[in-house]
């Protein structure tokens, strides 16, 4: 079984996010990124189905020049093999992302493509579907509980209000994984080191049409802290000030 | 091509999703400034009976075919694919759900069409549209415009009041076959969830919790709070993704909807698929030690401060 994961960076949102001078971009000198959380689904969910099933995880980042430590931390987790693909000044939009990943899984094996649901930097839309419609293969997003059975999985795919459907799917396919049967193994850092030093990284090169159709006019900050009423203090006074709250109106008794 | 507005309908059980009067309501607006028609797009085995929950509609297109009785992706992209293609709708909203996500993007890959996300608005200036998109989390917006003048937007639940698409009548229907079958994807079963003990959408006190939680240990003091309120605990996804609440706690797009008295929002950021169940609660108080967390954008109240040592000061002041 070829296992194929689709890993990228995201802006970290513990730190603030900040608009440049443009007004249609971040600034990104001094953003920090962590891995996409949903990503770390797909990787375990692919890990666990290799353990089950037998064969290889693969994982592919598209080169922005700094997935080195992303992809040395899949490898950690115990990914067979990483590949950087083509070569971007920064992270391309969704459209771009998929082409590039399209042309790289045409020159590797796949039976199966896991990508995150989504990631929180997302503009226009789903790579995972859209690297499915590049190859004509099958996709089905928002997934949970992958089982493999000869050529076909069964997944769920979750909906609104806890409903689920139960699909087959004919492999080779492409899966975006809303979240993993286990939590995300752990990758000690002197391993994730040890294999940065050592590793040699695969990498695919790619051409391909860049442009999303998307034209982006403004970027702006929704007016957060503003709809609220803030309350300032030391726990015990936003304590205070919650409870006479909730008396005034009459939710709790006075 | 056309300037008409079109609007995919998500149903089940026979039953039009509220989603589906979300959109079409403002649909109507839109081809009100485009001077095109608001069309409802409906797939299905029966699609064309939905009709007369679709009043608001000019029109409804109705791809009908017996191998449309569940929803698959494959199965919507082959039917609707080049129906759109040919159609070049101005506009083609889509609920941003979890079958919505995948149909969009499908379609945007297949037809060309760019496809914006998440969006929050739609407007018309200059005779097309702009799509206002949420990105990282909620913590930014993004006005965006197609550069070909069309294209497709998903749409988050909520962005637009229901009541503006719900119309009594019934439009004119055009049956449709779908243009192409895909059967590599197989619907096998619906599952339900199961009922849990607590009915969070009949609670009318709801503490609840998120990541921000740290621990299962610490859920006790939301479960204490909840107790000196006479309310329930819930939670937002990764606190019932990591087993510490049942999955019927669960708020948000892939859980319930709920509208309680009070909600407590605690260590939950508010991104959108949260506040999509929350945001219509009839007070809603949030505690983040983010002050930029996209919660406030909902709250009424909040505070910067750190749950653990707000849930016990606020029991002990309740009583509890
Ligand atoms: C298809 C789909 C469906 C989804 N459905 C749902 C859904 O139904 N419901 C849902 O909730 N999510 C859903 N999500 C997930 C959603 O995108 C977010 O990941 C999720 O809501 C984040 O939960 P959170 O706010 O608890 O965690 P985080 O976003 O990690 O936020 C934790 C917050 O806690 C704060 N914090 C940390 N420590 C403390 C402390 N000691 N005191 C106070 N604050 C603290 C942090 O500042 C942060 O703001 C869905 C996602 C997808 C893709
Ligand atoms: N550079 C990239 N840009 C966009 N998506 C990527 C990239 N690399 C990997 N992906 C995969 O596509 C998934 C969905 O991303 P998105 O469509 O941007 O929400 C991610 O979770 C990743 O698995």
């Amino acid at each position: 079984m070829e296992l194929v994961v689709l890993v990228k960076q995201v802006p970290d949102l513990a730190e603030e996010l900040e608009i440049d001078a443009s007004g249609t971009d971040l600034a990104r000198e001094w953003m920090s990124f962590v891995a996409s959380e949903w990503d770390e689904y797909a990787l375990e969910e692919a890990l666990q189905l290799r353990d089950e099933a037998g064969g290889r995880v693969t994982c592919l980042a598209l080169d922005t020049g700094s997935v080195d430590e992303l992809l040395a931390t899949c490898l950690a987790r115990g990914a067979d093999r990483a590949v950087k693909v083509g070569a971007f000044e920064r992270g391309p939009d969704s459209h771009t992302a998929a082409r590039a990943f399209a042309a790289a899984l045409r020159t590797l094996p796949h039976d199966l493509v896991l990508t995150g649901v989504q990631a929180i930097d997302d503009l226009d839309g789903q790579v995972g579907p859209l690297v499915a419609t590049e190859l004509g293969l099958p996709h089905v997003s928002v997934v949970t509980h992958i089982k493999l059975a000869g050529s076909a999985a069964t997944v769920h795919q979750e909906y609104a209000g806890g409903l689920v459907a139960e699909f087959e799917v004919d492999l080779p396919a492409v899966l975006g994984v809303q979240t993993s049967r286990e939590a995300p193994r752990y990758a000690p850092v002197s391993r994730v080191r040890q294999i940065m030093k050592t590793a040699e990284m695969e990498q695919v090169d790619v051409a391909v049409a860049a442009g999303s159709g998307l034209t982006i006019e403004a970027m702006s900050v929704p007016e957060t802290g503003r709809a609220a009423e803030m309350i300032a203090g030391s726990p015990g006074a936003v304590a205070d000030r919650i409870a006479a709250i909730l008396r005034e109106r009459g939710i709790v008794k006075a | 091509m056309s300037n008409d507005i079109f609007v995919l309908v998500e149903h089940r059980d026979g039953a039009v999703a509220e989603s589906a009067y979300e959109l079409l309501g403002r649909a109507r607006e839109l081809a009100a400034a485009t001077s095109g028609a608001a069309v409802a797009l409906v797939a299905g085995a029966a699609a064309s009976l939905l009709a007369s929950q679709l009043g608001a509609a000019s029109r409804v297109i109705a791809v009908e075919d017996a191998s449309l009785a569940e929803f698959t992706p494959a199965a919507w992209q082959a039917a609707l694919a080049p129906l759109i293609a040919e159609r070049q709708p101005l506009l083609l909203l889509v609920p941003n759900s979890g079958s919505g996500m995948d149909v969009a993007a499908g379609l945007s890959a297949a037809t060309g069409l760019p496809l914006a996300a998440y969006a929050v608005d739609v407007a018309i200036a200059g005779g097309s549209p702009t799509v206002t998109c949420q990105l990282y989390a909620g913590k930014i917006n993004v006005r965006v415009r197609f550069d070909g003048g069309r294209g497709i937007a998903t749409v988050v639940a909520g962005a637009f009041p229901a009541a503006a698409g719900q119309a009594a009548g019934s439009p004119a229907v055009e049956r449709v076959a779908p243009a192409a079958a895909d059967a590599r994807i197989r619907f096998r079963r619906l599952i339900r969830p199961e009922a849990g003990g607590v009915d969070i959408t009949k609670e009318s006190i709801l503490v609840s919790i998120g990541r921000g939680i740290g621990e299962a240990d610490n859920v006790e003091l939301a479960e204490r709070l909840a107790a000196a309120l006479g309310g329930a605990v819930s939670s937002s996804r990764p606190v019932a993704d990591a087993g510490w609440l049942p999955r019927t706690r669960q708020v948000g797009k892939s859980g319930l909807r709920v509208k309680p008295k009070l909600y407590l929002a605690l260590g939950i950021s508010g991104a959108p698929e949260h506040l999509e169940g929350m945001r219509d609660a009839e007070l809603i108080v949030a505690v983040n030690t983010d002050a930029h967390a996209p919660i406030f954008g909902v709250a009424h109240y909040g505070a910067v401060a750190d749950i653990l040592e707000v849930m016990p000061a606020l029991t002990q002041r309740l009583g509890g």
